[in-house]
């Protein structure tokens, strides 16, 4: 059993992007705020706090989720993946030069969680339907694409891989 | 928009679990997949002294055959239950239901023992579960008790939980031979909880007619609600049949009113998808023609 | 790349994308630009209108880790009121004031080491109200016995003005049918991904207050802030954020903030850093107007439109704030449309209610003003037995009418609207379309066929606000006019080129396009060139009208940004002709050199005759400056003041849209299914298809968001009731129809490379679109968006209507 007081620091350590991190949280610190504001790792955005957008989606032990809906010590030793994770060596993966080619970001606030469910999506499903892309998509919000880009870069990359 | 201070304590086995939920009573928030209970406690509309992390606990995870039933535990994540040949193929109304709830990336996290507690009345694996007849598990320090699901709503977030109980497994019953299962939901957006929502489970006799029959509705009322459809029983499993029964259930049921639909909407919806769903029932059931 | 070695027109993928696709763009809420930053957050209202007696902050002063409270009193002693164009005796602050306006308005500010800490405090402070009736429903505002929301001004109708073109009553006398339509249009908002994020600093000796922000512009409220915060404009400096998470216009309504922020943070001598967060964002940020408008269209038998007459009662909010009453004045010297009618009356009110305050929202003022329009087009198309598409062909601007001067005072460029219709009949395929909708209704099923066709401006002029006083006034005030814009080429002494275009993009992909003209002019790629997009009024070179906003980077400042460009391609080829010993016009600037054009052997990398302006001035040509640093400052002249008669030309180009919808209503649950929708748009020259692609497809997403699902919905007591984002519905991309795009560019004479603004696109016209297919399918015209499951399943019970 774990006990942390209201107000005490906690330490928390992460694997993020394949690389060892720890710092402080308190119980109550959200995982989106430890990413960014303790780790500073700011490619994760916060759009909406109650799990709607999905802006703040991130990869945790092999699944996209909302990091502004769990507590950064729910993920003490956790595997995260987060957008600055999806290129190697600077080399944008299949996924991210779809978007780029497919005009699928505009203001690019959302693309980080779209890329991490996205990514997440086709390692389940890498042959999807359009209406299944879109039914994953509908966890997220895009205000400036009107998606049609978004499922196209999607659908590119799943086409090429099957 | 950020939580109040609270004490996080993580149960990493179910007595601790019980424990710490005898500790704190309804001072106490239990955290599951925190699909619900996150967006309460940023936007401080739940401000518990501490919260109960169970995620650790081993006991709630799994899904399994016992008996009759499919039990799931509670902690069974909404997304593994959707991938699970056992719920497809012993509780095909919970897969039917299941795509329906929330998005993917809340399914990757949310449980299905988390949506029962919550007891939003549009959600739709408490409308499921209340359709099936099935069972909730809940235990207490040095307790233990099955709660029908049918029981187990008593209104809009209420349940017949107490503060130091915590809910452990589901138990679904499976699903019997020459039975159908339909489930739809009218919903403003997809993944939206549902104005309205329908289950039905359908049994088809050798000759066409009813065996059996259960219409759930979702949405509708301030908890999930069965119609009472006993006097279908030896009607022709036909669309006809499927329209009378969601009409008749339409005049049964108490509609709630806000500011998305009326009592009148409610109602159509009742018979809408009542009838879609009966059909469709009926349908894989087996039945020869609709 | 395309023929010819030019960039422009060119799906050139975005220079932006890199950054943002890895996680490496930085947004307001990722700086840290100062040491000591505390952080921000407010108490706002429970109530939609209320006196406040009393706050007691001293719990919250003294809970630990908070810095400093403040309320509305303090903010109050400590600045002026913010002005606007409407000379009424309302004081707005950017913090309550005795009393509450809207539910959300802010009422107090915590300063503390995280925002949990201040959000803690916010808890702490007890406010005592007495509630006052609300005021909500716009009508019921107007009505003597109303109760008000600024006493002073002795009525809720803050502004009232009416207009006459032509001579619209002896238009209406000759009418063979006038048809009349009343409405309700709803209050909703393009909410943004990134929320209103500020950090703002005062420095003392000599006074300065900096502000690092995701303002948008337009900079005229610049000057505003001065006024309210009592500083000359050097001592305000304000900076943009590298990246801005969307805005669509409503980040324009974050400057209160920005004067709340820099007064706090004098009052209590720390930098303060406030992150709207979502709930405040959907109660207290900004929206369109939700509006109850009439139009009365005058027709002949054939068809011809001879007269309009609009009524527009425009719901404010609690405050007119800057740049309101703007929104109903976007538009206004465009009310005929794409139309040749001359006749026109414009009755505008403006009233305030206990409702969120309005602001910049896609489109600005044109989803309303084309609901009047085009449903009056279409309701007089029904009426008259007409087609729907061939009452707009003929009530056209025809082609060579161009320029055209619109009666209100518009200069339309250029366009060919017939084509325009043709297109979209062509791809919509319009007599299947219609032959099936036949066949569909005698199936009993609702199907619907609806269009709407808009003229869409853009690169405004500043002095069309001022529409909203009197030509007295107006002269009492001094002039205005013009809309300018900037931009500054450097090359440093390495000879790399740097783009500044002062246009804080929102995601419109400016960098890209600015350096696919400066690629073209300098003979390099976009590669080659760097691209700086944010403001800093210390450092860049901007005016009044800078910003991002109504469409201006494809009408004005692509306009500044080829000046620039033609400048130091003209000094450049100066220094290599005078290396290569030939005449200045022999040069060429191409492929990365500058050469002798017809002997390309013979040239210079660009990058070293560029930097021998840095390392060798004694060596250029006589009377040369030394370095490269050119600033355009331009002014479209087309932009003048308005005459005594209220005409302006508002805006520099009029690009075109038609749009088409069909629908199918779900008579059993009230669901509009979109089975077709088709928007052929006139953006002149294109400057890169796949920008214009996304942006018609995104303001397509805003529109059918308008039509089918949002909107910003209060109770009777003026409780915000879609607060969360799972009450307020934008469209997912289940939701989405498809979208079939066409064009017909006509070039616009107006502009540097024939380009005209475009970006608001179907956010104008998908409303209407669907409301006319909505209106058709259920045969009745008494119908009001969002098109929402109930709404429409009770008008599809009840039956034909007015229809």
């Amino acid at each position: 059993m774990l006990r942390i007081e209201p107000g005490a620091r906690h330490r928390v350590t992460v694997t993020v992007n394949g690389r060892l991190y720890s710092g402080f949280a308190e119980a109550r610190t959200l995982l989106s705020d430890f990413l960014r504001h303790e780790l500073k790792l700011f490619g994760t955005h916060v759009g909406c706090e109650h799990g709607v957008c999905g802006a703040c989606t991130v990869n945790i032990d092999g699944r996209a989720v909302r990091s502004c809906l769990l507590f950064a010590v729910q993920a003490d030793g956790a595997e995260i993946g987060t957008v600055e994770g999806l290129a190697t060596d600077g080399v944008l993966s299949p996924l991210q030069e779809a978007f780029r080619r497919r005009h699928a970001l505009q203001c690019g606030f959302c693309t980080p969680g779209i890329l991490i469910s996205a990514t997440q999506f086709l390692e389940t499903n890498p042959d999807p339907t359009e209406d299944e892309v879109r039914e994953m998509l509908s966890g997220h919000i895009c205000r400036c694409t009107g998606y049609e880009g978004i499922v196209r870069a999607i659908l590119d990359v799943a086409g090429d891989a099957s | 928009m950020k939580p109040a201070p609270f004490e996080y304590c993580r149960a990493d086995t179910l007595d601790e679990a019980l424990d710490l939920v005898a500790e704190f009573g309804s001072d106490a928030a239990v955290l599951a997949g925190g699909m619900s209970l996150g967006p309460m406690l940023n936007m401080r509309l739940a401000r518990p002294a501490a919260i109960v992390d169970v995620n650790s606990v081993a006991d709630l995870s799994g899904i399994r055959l016992v008996g009759d039933a499919v039990e799931t535990g509670a902690l069974c994540r909404q997304a593994d239950a959707l991938d699970s040949a056992l719920v497809g193929d012993d509780v095909p109304l919970l897969a039917r239901a299941l795509p329906f709830v929330g998005h993917f990336q809340t399914r990757n996290r949310g449980t299905l023992g988390g949506s029962v507690c919550h007891a939003d009345p549009s959600a739709e694996i408490p409308l499921a579960l209340a359709t099936l007849g099935g069972d909730v598990v809940l235990r207490r320090k040095g307790g233990m008790r099955a709660v029908a699901a049918h029981d187990f709503f008593k209104g809009i977030f209420t349940s017949v939980r107490e503060p130091d109980e915590i809910v452990t497994a589901l138990r679904w019953p499976r699903s019997e031979p020459k039975t159908g299962h339909a489930f739809d939901e009218i919903a403003q957006r997809h993944g939206d909880f549902a104005i309205g929502a329908a289950a039905a489970v359908a049994t088809v006799a050798p000759d066409g007619s009813l065996a059996a029959v259960s219409l759930g509705l979702g949405g509708i009322e301030d908890r999930p609600v069965l119609a009472d459809l006993s006097g279908f029983v030896g009607a022709p499993a036909t669309a006809r049949t499927a329209s009378e029964a969601a009409a008749l259930a339409a005049g049964r049921v108490d509609p709630m009113v806000d500011p998305r639909a009326s009592a009148a909407y409610r109602r159509q919806l009742v018979r809408v998808l009542g009838a879609r769903v009966l059909e469709r029932a009926f349908e894989r059931a087996g039945a020869r023609q609709c | 790349m395309t023929e010819g070695g030019r960039w422009i027109g060119a799906p050139v993928p975005r220079k932006e994308d890199e950054a943002l696709l890895t996680g490496r763009a930085r947004f307001i809420d990722d700086m840290e630009p100062v040491p000591g930053i505390r952080h921000a957050a407010l108490l706002r209202s429970p109530h939609a209108h209320a006196e406040i007696l009393s706050i007691d902050v001293s719990k919250a002063a003294s809970h630990l880790g908070v810095y400093g409270v403040l309320t509305g009193a303090d903010i109050a002693a400590a600045t002026r009121p913010i002005p606007s164009a409407v000379r009424v005796p309302i004081d707005y602050y950017p913090m309550a004031v005795g009393k509450v306006r809207y539910a959300g308005e802010p009422v107090a500010l915590v300063a503390a080491g995280d925002r949990y800490v201040a959000e803690d405090a916010l808890d702490l402070i007890e406010v005592e109200y007495r509630p006052l009736p609300p005021v909500i429903d716009v009508k019921a505002a107007t009505r003597d016995d109303s109760p008000l929301l600024h006493e002073a001004v002795g009525s809720n109708v803050v502004h009232h003005r009416t207009f006459r073109y032509g001579d619209p009553d002896k238009a209406f006398e000759e009418a063979d049918r006038v048809v009349r339509l009343d409405w309700t249009f709803p209050r909703y908002s393009s909410t943004p991904m990134e929320t209103y994020g500020a950090v703002a600093q005062f420095e003392p000796a000599p006074d300065r207050y900096t502000i690092w922000s995701n303002f948008q512009g337009p900079f005229i409220l610049h000057a505003l802030m001065c006024g309210a915060l009592e500083v000359p404009g050097n001592r305000l400096r304000l900076i943009t954020a590298p990246q801005s998470g969307g805005s669509f216009g409503i980040k324009q309504g974050i400057f209160p903030y920005l004067v709340l922020l820099a007064t706090a943070s004098r009052l209590l001598g720390m930098p303060l850093k406030w992150i709207e967060d979502r709930l405040e964002h959907l109660v207290a940020s900004s929206s369109a107007s939700n509006r109850e408008d009439a139009v009365e269209a005058a027709f002949k038998d054939d068809g011809t439109l001879i007269g309009l007459r609009f009524f527009n009662t425009v719901d404010v909010g609690a405050y007119i704030r800057a740049p309101e009453p703007a929104s109903v004045y976007r538009m206004h010297s465009a009310s005929n449309g794409a139309y040749g009618v001359g006749n026109i009356s414009v009755d505008n009110r403006l009233v305030t209610t206990n409702r969120l305050p309005i602001g910049l929202n896609r489109g600005y003022g044109g989803p309303q003003f084309f609901f009047a329009l085009e449903r009056a087009m279409e309701a007089g198309a029904r009426a008259l037995g007409l087609d729907v598409a061939e009452i707009r062909r003929h009530n056209f601007i025809p082609k060579d009418a161009f320029p055209y001067r619109a009666p209100a005072g518009s200069l339309y460029d250029a366009g060919d609207y017939e084509a325009g219709l043709d297109k979209a009949l062509d791809l919509a395929d319009y007599a299947a379309l219609c032959a099936g909708r036949d066949r569909a209704r005698k199936e009993g099923r609702l199907f619907g066929i609806g269009m709407a066709t808009a003229v869409e401006p853009s690169g405004s002029n500043m002095a069309y606000v001022t529409l909203a006083q009197t030509p007295e006034e107006r002269a009492r005030a001094g002039g205005r006019s013009g809309g300018l814009a900037t931009c500054t080429i450097s090359i440093d002494p390495s000879g790399a080129v740097t783009v500044k275009t002062v246009s804080t993009p929102a995601g419109q992909g400016h960098a890209t396009v600015a350096a696919q003209i400066v690629a073209d002019a300098l003979g390099l790629t976009p590669d080659d060139i760097d691209v700086m997009t944010e403001v800093d009024t210390l450092t860049s070179a901007w005016s009044l009208a800078s910003g991002n906003y109504a469409n201006r980077f494809s009408s004005v400042v692509i306009g500044a940004i080829g000046e620039a460009a033609r400048r130091v391609a003209d000094k450049v080829r100066a220094v290599a002709a005078e290396d290569l010993e030939v005449a200045v016009q022999d040069i060429e600037l191409a492929d990365g050199t500058a050469r002798i054009v017809g002997v390309p052997e013979r040239s210079l990398p660009f990058r070293r005759v560029a930097a021998r302006t840095h390392w060798h001035p004694a060596g250029l040509p006589d009377g040369m400056a030394p370095g490269v640093f050119e600033t355009a400052i331009v002014s479209p002249p087309e932009l003048g003041p308005p005459d005594d008669r209220d005409r302006v030309a508002s805006a520099v180009t009029f690009g075109f849209i038609c749009d088409l919808a069909a629908v199918e209503i779900d008579p059993g649950t009230g669901k509009v299914e979109v089975r077709k929708y088709v928007s052929v748009h006139d953006v002149g020259n294109v400057l890169n298809p796949l920008i214009v692609e996304g942006q018609i497809v995104g303001g397509f997403a805003h529109g059918v968001g308008g039509a089918l699902l949002e909107e910003m919905v209060y109770d009777a007591d003026g409780n915000p009731i879609s607060g969360t984002l799972t009450d307020y519905l934008c469209v997912t991309a289940s939701e989405m129809p498809r979208l079939t795009i066409g064009h017909v560019d006509t070039p616009s004479p107006h502009t540097a490379l024939g380009s005209k603004g475009m970006g608001d696109g179907c956010s104008m016209l998908a409303p209407v679109a669907i409301a006319n297919a909505v209106a058709d399918a259920l045969g009745r015209e008494d119908i009001d968006p969002p098109f929402t499951l109930n709404r429409v399943w009770d008008l599809a019970a009840e039956g034909g209507g007015a229809g």
